[in-house]
C-alpha cells in the first residue's frame, strides 16, 4: 500500500484542550467479528476516554471499516461488547453519528433538508446554525448536486452534528478531496471537534492525517491492535518539519 | 470556497433547471425551428398528396387527402359525435389504467420488499406476461361478457405488466447506501418510505407509468376492435365497414392527439418532484 511521507500543514490550529462536553467513552471488550470463515476483527480490547480524537490506520482489509460499522451499530459484533459510556450497547445508536466518504447526501433535498434530516421540533434553525458553523450558510436552499466534493463533505459534517452527537465517526471522510480542500476540512474538523466535545474515531489510510489531527493512533493489522501510539506534541506545533512528528509517523509506518 | 463554487458551477445548474423546468416565468418561450424542422417531412407529404389528388393524378378514395380528413374530423367534431366517442375512449383506458397502474405498483412493491412473495409469484407473473396479451381476447369475453368490464380488463392487463416490472426494478435498485443513512438517523418506517425510498423509485415510477399508459391506449383500440357501440376505436370499425378511410385516419389522429396528451400530463404532474435531478438534457 502506498502511505504518503507527506506532512500536514496545520499552522493556525491553537492548542487548547476541547471543551469539556458531551463525548462519550467508547470501550470494546473482546471484540470480535467474522464473515463466515473470514475472521476480520480477531479480538479487540481497548478503551477511548471521553472527548479524545482517535485515527484509526491500517491497510485495506485490516478491519477498519469493520470496526466502524460496529460502533455505529450498523453490524454487530460475533462475540464481546461494545460499550458506550459504560453501558453496552446494541444495535444502532442514537449519540453516535458516521461521516461516509462518500457524502451520502439524498439527492432529492435541498441541503437545509438534508442537515436537517433527524427533524425534530426547531430542526430549522438547528440546521441553520451548523450550515453557518461549517461556512456554507448560503447555501440551504441549493440541491446537492450543484455543490462540489468539499461541500457536499461540509453538509455531511453538519448533518452528523446537528443532533450534538457524543461519538462521531469518521469513515476516510477526506479520502476523495483534493489536497488544498482537505487542509480546509482538517482545520474545519479540528474546529468543531473542540466546539463541540464529542468523541472522535477517525478512520484513514494517511498515516501524516492521523499524526496531524488526533490525540491517539491506532494500528489495525489483520484484525488486532498491532500498535497504541500518543501524539504527544500540541497541535499547533505539527507543522511538516517537527522532528518529532516525523518519528511519530515513522512509528505508525513501521506498525502498519 | 470562491473556487469550489466556480469549479462545480451552481450558476450553469440552475439555468439549466430555469431552461428545462416547465413551471418557471420564461420557460414558456419555446424553440419553434427543431419543431419546424420535425414537421417538414409530413407536411410535404401531405402537400403533395393534396396536390396530386386535386390535380386529378389520384382518385383518393382509399388514402383521401388532408383536406377531406381535416372536413370528416370537424364535421364530428362539429356535430358533437366525437365527443362521446372520445368521453367513452378516455374513460375505458382511465379505468385500465387505474386498475393495471395500481396493481402493479401495489405487487411491484410487494415482490421486491418480500423475497418470499417474489420467490411465489413472479415465476407465474412473468409466464402470463409471456402470453401475447390479445390472446386474452376471447377468454376475456367469455368470462367477463361483451360490455366494459372485459375491455377494462384487458387494458388494464396492458398496463399492469411494465409497471410491475418497472417497479420491483427500482425498488430492488434503490441505492442501499442511502438506506443506511436512513437507519443512522433513525428515521421511522414511515418516514423511511416517504422521504427515501419513495423519492429514489420516482423517476423509474414515472418511466414504468408512461409505458403502461402507452400500452394501454394499444389496448383499448383491440378492445373496442372486438366489439363496441362506442369510443375511437368503434370509429376506426365504422370507418372500415361503411368503407370510409378519411373517417379511420380522423380517428387515428384523435388516439395520437389523445395518447400523447395522457403522457404529456404525467410528465407534467411528477415534474416538481423530480427537480433534483442532475440529469443529462439531452443535448442541447
Amino acid at each position: 500500500m502506498m502511505v504518503p511521507l507527506r506532512a500536514v500543514e496545520t499552522p493556525d490550529i491553537p492548542d487548547e484542550p476541547p471543551m469539556a462536553g458531551k463525548g462519550l467513552e467508547l470501550a470494546f471488550d473482546g471484540i470480535t467479528k467474522s464473515f463466515g470463515d473470514a475472521a476480520v476483527l480477531k479480538g479487540l480490547d481497548l478503551t477511548i476516554p471521553a472527548g479524545q480524537f482517535v485515527a484509526v490506520v491500517g491497510r485495506s482489509g485490516g478491519g477498519k471499516t469493520t470496526l466502524m460499522r460496529l460502533i455505529a451499530g450498523l453490524d454487530s459484533p460475533t462475540t464481546g461488547a461494545i460499550r458506550i459510556a459504560g453501558t453496552a450497547r446494541r444495535g444502532l445508536q442514537p449519540d453516535v453519528r458516521l461521516l461516509f466518504q462518500d457524502a451520502r447526501l439524498l439527492p432529492w433535498q435541498r441541503v437545509l433538508s438534508n442537515v436537517g434530516i433527524a427533524r425534530g421540533p426547531g430542526w430549522k434553525e438547528r440546521a441553520r446554525a451548523l450550515l453557518a458553523e461549517v461556512g456554507l450558510a448560503d447555501r440551504a436552499g441549493d440541491w446537492p448536486y450543484v455543490l462540489s466534493g468539499g461541500q457536499k463533505q461540509r453538509v455531511a459534517l453538519a448533518r452528523a452534528l446537528v443532533t450534538e452527537p457524543g461519538i462521531l465517526l469518521l469513515d476516510e471522510p477526506f479520502g476523495a478531496l483534493d489536497a488544498l480542500t482537505r487542509v480546509d476540512m482538517h482545520r474545519l474538523l479540528t474546529k468543531v471537534w473542540r466546539q463541540h466535545g464529542f468523541t472522535a474515531v477517525l478512520i484513514t489510510h494517511d498515516v501524516a492525517e492521523a499524526v496531524a489531527l488526533a490525540d491517539r493512533v491506532l494500528v489495525l493489522r489483520e484484525g488486532r491492535v498491532a500498535a497504541d501510539i500518543a501524539i504527544d506534541i500540541p497541535r499547533g506545533t505539527r507543522a511538516a518539519g517537527n522532528p518529532r512528528l516525523a518519528e511519530l509517523e515513522r512509528r505508525v509506518l513501521a506498525a502498519v | 470556497m470562491t473556487a469550489e463554487a466556480t469549479a462545480a458551477g451552481p450558476e450553469t445548474g440552475v439555468l439549466a433547471i430555469a431552461a428545462a423546468g416547465p413551471r418557471l416565468p420564461g420557460a414558456w418561450r419555446v424553440d419553434w425551428r427543431p419543431v419546424a424542422l420535425g414537421l417538414a417531412l409530413p407536411l410535404l407529404a401531405a402537400l403533395v398528396w393534396e396536390a396530386l389528388v386535386q390535380a386529378g393524378f389520384a382518385s383518393g378514395r382509399l388514402l383521401p387527402p388532408p383536406s377531406r380528413i381535416a372536413v370528416t374530423l370537424w364535421k364530428l367534431a362539429r356535430s358533437g359525435e366525437l365527443w362521446p366517442h372520445v368521453g367513452a375512449t378516455a374513460a375505458r383506458v382511465g379505468a385500465g389504467f387505474a386498475l393495471g397502474g395500481a396493481t402493479g405498483i401495489l405487487s411491484g412493491v410487494a415482490a421486491s420488499y418480500f423475497p418470499i412473495f417474489r420467490r411465489l409469484v413472479d415465476p407465474t407473473l412473468q409466464g402470463l406476461r409471456a402470453i401475447p396479451s390479445l390472446a386474452w381476447v376471447p377468454l376475456f369475453l367469455l368470462w367477463l361478457g361483451i360490455f366494459e368490464t372485459s375491455k377494462i380488463a384487458l387494458i388494464a392487463v396492458g398496463v399492469f405488466f411494465p409497471v410491475y416490472l418497472g417497479v420491483m426494478a427500482a425498488v430492488l435498485g434503490v441505492d442501499r447506501k442511502m438506506v443506511e443513512v436512513g437507519r443512522i438517523y433513525r428515521l421511522s418506517g414511515l418516514d423511511l418510505a416517504r422521504r427515501i425510498l419513495l423519492p429514489a423509485i420516482l423517476p423509474s415510477l414515472v418511466v414504468a407509468l408512461r409505458t403502461g399508459l402507452g400500452l394501454g391506449w394499444m389496448f383499448v383500440v383491440a378492445a373496442e376492435y372486438m366489439g363496441a357501440s362506442e369510443g375511437i376505436g368503434y370509429l376506426l370499425v365504422d370507418g372500415q365497414q361503411l368503407g370510409k378511410p378519411d373517417q379511420i385516419i380522423a380517428a387515428i389522429l384523435v388516439f395520437a392527439l389523445l395518447g400523447k396528451a395522457a403522457d404529456a400530463m404525467i410528465v407534467r404532474v411528477a415534474a416538481p418532484a423530480l427537480r433534483w435531478q442532475d440529469a443529462y438534457q439531452g443535448g442541447r
